[in-house]
């Protein structure tokens, strides 16, 4: 594996969890900023992979895992929600759902 | 050879990573964030995790997005259509934000100069699995199993129909 590599991997991390910040901020459809989350948790799964292989160690990997699973458990409650307004306001609108006044 | 990979894989997922965002139809953002963890998947792979790689396909690329296109075509989900009240100072907002976001963690990052180890690194799935049935990881492993078992009560109870 050549020199700068890994830390090309953390550069692209980084560029990745900036886009998924900043397309929380722009979308306004539920959904897709839930997807923008995803992103962010991938950038960071990315970074813990590259930290693993720089210093010999699985524990990177192993909390890799354990993103993955946290990751799955917030997409099947997180789209629940999701279902739950759009059957109580009927739109997917994030600017709609303004009733705790945020 | 592998840098070569390494750089076409990472082209294709900033490239698909922006056309998340960057699209209207959700729709269209979740096929380019299929495309994007494919991409990193490869990555993962190169990197020398295959058990990694194997898993963001598996569980990443296949069951969550699949989930996201399951509602997104349950609920007939149409193009968002523009807020022109907080529309152009938001959009504004959230690229400086990015921007400096950037700025500020890359400056950090530059100075760090992370190199490959030079002990041999094995991460097969046993390697991986010895370790998470360590004592030191075992009880978050089955805190996980909770947070799984968790999750599937609350999902079918917040999106089950009111009588």
């Amino acid at each position: 594996m050549s020199e700068g590599l890994l830390q090309h991997a953390l550069y692209l991390s980084l560029a990745l969890f900036a886009i998924g910040a900043v397309g929380v901020f722009l979308r306004r459809n539920v959904i897709t900023v839930l997807m923008c989350i995803e992103l962010m948790l991938n950038a960071a799964n990315l970074a813990f992979v590259a930290f693993s292989r720089a210093w010999g160690t699985l524990a990177g990997q192993v909390f890799v895992f354990f993103v993955l699973t946290v990751a799955a458990a917030e997409a099947a409650v997180g789209l629940a929600i999701v279902i739950a307004l759009q059957r109580h306001k009927d739109t997917l609108d994030v600017d709609a759902f303004d009733s705790m006044k945020g | 050879m592998d840098a070569i990979l390494f750089y076409c894989l990472a082209a294709l997922a900033l490239a698909s990573a922006v056309l998340v965002v960057a699209q209207r139809h959700p729709i269209g953002s979740a096929l380019a964030l299929i495309a994007t963890l494919s991409a990193l998947s490869g990555i993962f792979g190169l990197l020398g995790s295959p058990f990694i790689a194997v898993l963001q396909l598996v569980v990443y690329a296949g069951a969550i997005m699949v989930l996201f296109l399951f509602v997104l075509m349950l609920l007939n989900v149409r193009r968002e259509e523009g807020s022109p009240a907080t529309g152009r100072r938001v959009r504004w907002a959230a690229l400086a934000f990015g921007a400096l976001f950037i700025a500020q963690v890359g400056a950090v990052l530059t100075r760090l100069e992370l190199a490959p180890s030079t002990t041999p690194f094995a991460a097969s799935p046993r390697d991986v699995a010895r370790l998470l049935f360590r004592p030191e990881y075992l009880y978050a492993f089955e805190a996980t199993s909770v947070l799984i078992l968790a999750a599937l009560v609350g999902a079918m109870a917040l999106a089950r129909r009111e009588q």
